[in-house]
């Protein structure tokens, strides 16, 4: 089963040689890929059709349509791109039939957006709409601007508690450090999810949608910093003991000085590798609230908000479309945990995972 | 032993108690409460509204109705639930055994199925096995929960070879005692499933991972030097020792499993006490909220009770009074 040596040669050279080349294009993919969502979060009113309360009341639960190429003849007179138009046929079932005789053309940077109609009075739906005509495309583009910026947000409110308390509690030990990590061993006790539900019921109704952002974004972090905390204060307490810090004691430094410029910078490799792979968390945290109905409502939309519409068999059942985003925050939740598994590689030799 | 356990059980008091003072303080602090929808219904008297806001100690300071409430809970009694009118111990014990019986079936199908694929893997180190099997434990972590759950509802609408919903059917009742055992398992399919994924890929990594690391261990050299065969070392040097860890995190992996369950039965329909806990927060209904909370957080510390005990029954190195104190 093992060819004997073969296995202890392989381990020598991973250990004592360049850093694993392992996945390397996976990681530079999912670079590539966050990238491009970010930006297209960023862009959403140019890259988004239309805004995301905008209801095309005669097409309820449309399919989505089909981009065709026109014949490269008809490119400058119609644009590249067209659709058929879609009629509805029966109110009641919400069925659609497409007209194949009828095109609707395309424009590239029509009226301030990416792609649009070339004639205004006309729609075009790619992921198709919501039972009130709404563009699921548009709202998709938008809603990643909160869905993506939960993450980032959270993971810097978390992390930065928990290096705090991780930091002093590992660094300056004895009774402090006893509290803190009695505080942390409580925090991780609680049945995270039936508490996130508790509290996210606290949020009243009536606040403003970056208010409910806020608070979504801060009780998460709430329940989560303890984690962090406790590994950091692990780091601290070993660091404490190193040579260079000893130095620097030795030299005069405060403790305040020797803890930001000595103590911080050498947790820095498990912080961002914990960053990346704690994102996906806080996006997964938002989307489950969400979905619930107690995170983001309406008019504002996340990801999760716009999958509450699937958490109803009808629709599941009719409308298979109304699940991409769930599809975007499974991309999004892979990319970053590939790119935290090669960071952690990269950055964190002693968590070793072996190749 | 028995001393062991008896400090972890006065240990947990003061967690329990933080917790549900915690929880207290929160569901307290929400605007409004079950009332206030009740005063909405004209079919309702204001007086019978004040005489069951008297009933259920409203009006008085916070510290009061939570002490009144700890010194009931107590004695057993975890009040009733405002909404249903019904203790709240009834409706959490015909919830909590849907809950406990998903939870320990996706934890079962986790194991049986993470530990001889982590084996696997490792063994199969760099050849296509391994990459495979390796990316699809990634995707499988990567799958949010939820999706998983609405995509596998899709399959069963199309297909209609699962229910859709419940814990058991309609005709439950009804049915000999092999076709209600049938009945659960069909129903347990889908949302086991859901569950499994991703705790089986995590698993299976860790798995593997802590395989290859004791293939370097002194131990394993001798037993190859003196002879064994690669299944023996594999089988009694290896794996015995890479477990060890596991039975600890299969404690920690019930607590994670009793949270991503109550998401999954919310989506899925099933009555268990996640959905439950759902409801009663949606409804302010405080006393089914601080039960849920006390039960849940019960669960979970007991989960990681009976991991720390399995660990010392599997490795006779570990010394539970010194191991306490350390971690």
């Amino acid at each position: 089963m093992i060819e004997p040596g073969g296995g202890i040669e392989g381990e020598l050279l991973s250990t004592t040689g360049r850093p694993s080349r392992r996945w390397r294009w996976r990681a530079g993919l999912s670079g590539f890929v966050l990238l491009f969502l970010y930006a297209t979060a960023a862009l959403a009113p140019w890259i988004a059709p239309y805004q995301p309360g905008e209801q095309f009341r005669r097409s309820p639960n449309a399919p989505p349509m089909r981009l065709h190429v026109a014949a490269p003849s008809a490119w400058l007179a119609q644009g590249v791109l067209f659709v058929h138009p879609q009629r509805m046929v029966d109110s009641l079932r919400r069925r659609y039939e497409i007209d194949t005789t009828a095109r609707v053309p395309l424009r590239f940077f029509a009226r301030g957006h990416l792609l649009a109609t070339a004639d205004p009075k006309e729609h075009f739906f790619v992921l198709g709409s919501d039972a009130l005509g709404r563009d699921l495309f548009s709202r998709l583009v938008y809603g990643a601007r909160i869905s993506l910026s939960v993450g980032v947000v959270g993971v810097l409110i978390s992390l930065g508690v928990g290096t705090l308390v991780g930091v002093v509690a590992g660094y300056v030990g004895g009774r402090t450090d006893d509290v803190l990590m009695r505080l942390c061993e409580v925090m991780m006790a609680l049945p995270a999810f039936y508490f996130l539900l508790a509290l996210a019921a606290v949020i009243p109704p009536g606040l403003s949608s970056a208010q409910t952002f806020a608070l979504i974004v801060v009780l998460m972090s709430f329940i989560r910093w303890a984690g962090f905390a406790r590994v950091i204060r692990g780091m601290a307490a070993s660091i404490r003991e190193l040579e260079y810090v000893q130095a620097a004691q030795a030299l005069g430094a405060g403790r305040a000085r020797t803890i930001v410029r000595h103590v911080v910078p050498a947790t820095l490799g498990y912080t961002i590798v914990a960053a990346t792979l704690a994102i996906p968390g806080f996006i997964l945290g938002e989307s489950a609230l969400s979905l619930l109905g107690l995170g983001i409502q309406e008019p504002s939309t996340s990801w999760g908000s716009l999958l509450k519409d699937a958490n109803n068999l009808a629709n599941l059942d009719k409308y298979p479309w109304i699940l991409a985003p769930g599809v975007c925050i499974a991309v999004t939740t892979m990319a970053f945990n590939f790119l935290g598994d090669q960071l952690r590689d990269r950055l964190d030799p002693r968590a070793e995972t072996r190749s | 032993m028995g001393l062991f356990l008896l400090r972890r059980l006065v240990q947990m008091v003061p967690l329990l108690v933080g917790i549900t003072f915690l929880s207290f303080l929160i569901v307290d602090l929400a605007p409004g409460d079950f009332f206030s929808s009740l005063a909405l219904n004209p079919s309702i008297s204001p007086e019978a509204i004040a005489d069951m806001k008297r009933s259920f100690g409203y009006g008085e300071p916070l510290w009061a109705r939570y002490f009144a409430w700890l010194w009931q809970a107590v004695q057993g009694d975890l009040g009733l639930s405002v909404a249903h009118r019904v203790g709240v111990l009834t409706l959490i014990g015909q919830r909590v055994v849907n809950t406990l019986i998903l939870a320990i079936a996706a934890l079962i199908v986790t194991w049986a199925l993470a530990i001889p694929l982590g084996v696997i893997v490792a063994v199969r180190r760099g050849r296509f096995s391994d990459k495979f099997l390796s990316l699809l434990a990634f995707l499988g972590m990567s799958l949010p929960n939820f999706f998983l759950a609405f995509l596998l509802l899709r399959f069963a609408l199309q297909t209609g070879w699962f229910p859709v919903g419940g814990s058991v059917s309609f005709d439950y009742e009804y049915l000999t005692t092999s076709g209600k055992l049938l009945d659960r398992l069909h129903h347990l399919i889908l949302p086991t499933v859901v569950l499994a994924t991703s705790g089986m890929a995590s698993l299976m990594r860790l798995m593997r991972g802590a395989i290859l690391d004791l293939q370097r261990a002194d131990f394993v050299r001798t037993a190859r030097a003196k002879g064994l065969s690669e299944g023996a070392v594999l089988f009694k040097h290896v794996l015995r020792n890479a477990l060890n860890p596991f039975i600890t995190l299969a404690g920690y992996e019930l607590g994670t499993l009793l949270g991503g369950a109550a998401l999954v039965e919310s989506v899925m329909n099933l009555q268990g006490l996640g959905s439950l806990m759902l409801e009663a927060v949606l409804a302010l209904d405080i006393y089914l909220v601080m039960g849920s909370v006390l039960i849940g957080s019960l669960l979970l510390l007991l989960g990681n009770l009976l991991a720390d005990l399995a660990l010392t029954l599997s490795d006779p190195r570990i010394d539970l009074s010194g191991a306490s104190r350390s971690q």
